[in-house]
């Protein structure tokens, strides 16, 4: 018998595949396709404390293999959250991660302090709650001009130590592939208590509408996803999962059971399925089923043989 | 994965594609099309033209990659579908207009068909295509080639005028139908993620809000519509 169950920060999941963050938006609109319990958890869309309306003009371009975004974090802020979509999403039978995001420290701090105490409070009614925060530092910080968060060492390690006294739920900190240094930032989530990470956000890049001669976004660079990045989100999970000893999440243009046993051989210890999730709006639906029938056929009986073997 | 029926070339570059089952679609709504694997990486919204008990059609206009693919498709070919999504034309009130521009004439059939007493105005840039479907569900059709077919419309004569095509007629459209007692309604587009509402992708500011494209859409009161934010396209 292949079990594909799993732990990751403290928490169980039914298998190791999430949906990646800001690709299902609270998993609402993929319910009505499949049953979410398919999946070992979702993870919401980026909030922040205060409401955000996100970027203006083109938000989405498709690229070889791969799609640019710049949707600019638009989302309800945590509170409107917590009353309006938490309910519903925790009520899939599927872990659910609040992926959270700010512009300032404060804005952090205050953010994970409000999903700590909202979830504290549904867990000793004996309800569902939030089982675990991702910490998003690929935003831009409003202070330092919009250099994201998690770039420089110093400015990370600042949000992370904040995050990590404002919760006590598990924490994953999300790494952004533009990190000066990837190891070294790996090693001081880590020292500063992070209970996993998960890599990687989209990578900055760039379209030009050559008619226009213009950047293709306002904001003229945007994240890029899908596919196309898969080899170098691999080569990043290698590198961490080697740095670290907490648990690593694999993300970046995962699309198929082969893709999840590659990060899983490379170190992860789970997966989120992104871009993926658009070309195919029931990947969720069939994955697991199609990693336990890989597994079978490749002779594999539990991920824990092979995770990291790379 | 459906069947295809059949995929007739209509005119130059305009195609209407048959798949073969049962939808329950209605007006205005639209279809994640893909008949590819995973590039181009995004599935393509089309809107729904036509339905039958046992089938469903759509009419396209080749644009780029992804239309070229569905322009490939031949009698047994398969192709995936995902929908119906998105709002549909609300019921029509009283006397009823219906607007295509150019391949914006596609969802105005099922509509027409749904509105037997509907006047039906269908504007080309060059040689019509597509009428004969209009002339079966409708004996008030105005075909234009040339010139604009809002030059065709007396707003005040309508409670209820469905629109959609190029922004720039929508947008004439909404100026003349101001003051008149004729609710307008217009299909638009935005570049589409998911088509499901998860991606935050297609968003249009509407009265100073932001709403979905692909689930608080492709219909909206004309005004709601900021037409700046479709212009900037
Ligand atoms: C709700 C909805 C319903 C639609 N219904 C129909 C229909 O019934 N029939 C039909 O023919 N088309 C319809 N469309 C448009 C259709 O989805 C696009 O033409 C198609 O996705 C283009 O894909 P492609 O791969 O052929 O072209 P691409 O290669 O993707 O694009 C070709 C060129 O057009 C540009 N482009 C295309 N779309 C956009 C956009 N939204 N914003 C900015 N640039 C763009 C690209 O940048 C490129 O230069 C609908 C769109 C929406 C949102
Ligand atoms: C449209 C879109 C929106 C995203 N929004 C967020 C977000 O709010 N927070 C976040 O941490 N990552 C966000 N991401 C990044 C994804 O979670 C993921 O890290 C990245 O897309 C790489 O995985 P993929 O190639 O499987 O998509 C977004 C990605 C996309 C495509």
């Amino acid at each position: 018998m292949i079990s594909i169950d799993c732990e990751l920060a403290g928490v169980p999941l039914s298998n190791p595949i999430l949906a990646a963050s800001g690709t299902f938006g609270f998993g609402k609109p993929y319910a009505d396709l499949y049953p979410l319990r398919k999946l070992g958890g979702i993870v919401s869309k980026g909030l922040t404390l205060s409401p955000r309306p996100g970027n203006i003009g083109t938000r989405l371009y498709e690229t070889p293999s791969g799609i640019m975004n710049s949707v600019g974090l638009e989302n309800p802020g945590i509170r409107a959250f917590l009353a309006q979509e938490l309910p519903e999403m925790t009520s899939h039978e599927t872990a659910v991660i609040v992926n959270l995001g700010g512009g300032t420290l404060r804005e952090y701090v205050e953010g994970a302090e409000l999903l700590t105490e909202a979830s504290q409070a549904l867990s000793a009614s004996g309800k569902r709650a939030v089982d675990m925060i991702e910490l998003n530092i690929s935003c831009p910080n409003i202070k330092e001009g919009g250099l994201a968060f998690g770039i420089e060492n110093e400015q990370a390690q600042e949000v992370v130590r904040a995050v990590r006294k404002a919760t006590s739920l598990p924490l994953l900190v999300k790494l952004s592939p533009g990190a000066k240094d990837l190891k070294e930032m790996a090693r001081m989530c880590e020292a500063e208590g992070a209970d996993g990470l998960s890599l990687i956000n989209t990578i900055q890049a760039m379209a030009i509408d050559i008619r226009k001669r213009q950047s293709v976004f306002d904001r003229a660079y945007a994240g890029l996803s899908g596919p196309a990045i898969k080899p170098i989100a691999l080569r990043m999970v290698h590198q961490v999962a080697r740095s670290v000893s907490i648990p690593v999440v694999g993300i970046g243009g995962i699309s198929s059971a082969e893709d999840i046993l590659e990060f899983i051989m490379a170190g992860a210890t789970a997966v989120q399925i992104g871009t993926y999730n658009f070309i195919n709006l029931r990947a969720g639906d069939t994955l697991a089923e199609e990693l336990i029938q890989l597994m079978e056929t490749e002779g594999i009986h539990s991920l824990d043989d092979i995770r990291g073997i790379i | 994965m459906a069947l295809v029926i059949h995929n007739v070339k209509l005119a130059p570059g305009i195609y209407r594609l048959t798949v073969q089952g049962s939808y329950p679609a209605r007006m205005g709504q639209f279809f994640m099309l893909r008949c590819w694997d995973t590039y181009p990486v995004l599935s393509r919204p089309i809107s729904v033209h036509d339905l039958t008990l046992d089938s469903i059609s759509f009419l396209y206009r080749v644009q780029g990659t992804g239309t070229r693919l569905l322009s490939a498709l031949q009698a047994g070919d398969r192709i995936q579908l995902e929908g119906p999504f998105g709002q549909a034309f609300p019921d029509p009130q009283g006397r009823t207009a219906l607007v295509g521009g150019g391949i914006g004439i596609a969802p105005m059939l099922l509509a027409a068909r749904g509105i037997s007493s509907a006047s039906v105005f269908l504007g080309y840039s060059g040689l019509p295509f597509g009428v004969d479907g209009f002339n079966e569900a409708s004996h008030d059709v105005t075909v234009r080639s040339g010139g604009t077919i809002v030059d065709d419309i007396d707003p005040g004569r309508y409670d209820t005028i469905y629109a959609c095509g190029p922004v720039a007629m929508m947008q004439s459209l909404a100026q003349k139908a101001e003051g008149s007692s004729a609710k307008l309604y217009v299909s638009i587009e935005k570049r589409m993620g998911c088509g499901i509402g998860a991606c935050n992708s297609c968003t249009l500011t509407t009265a100073g809000t932001n709403r979905k494209v692909c689930t608080d859409g492709p219909v909206f009161p004309a005004r709601e519509v900021n037409w700046n934010d479709l212009h900037r396209l």
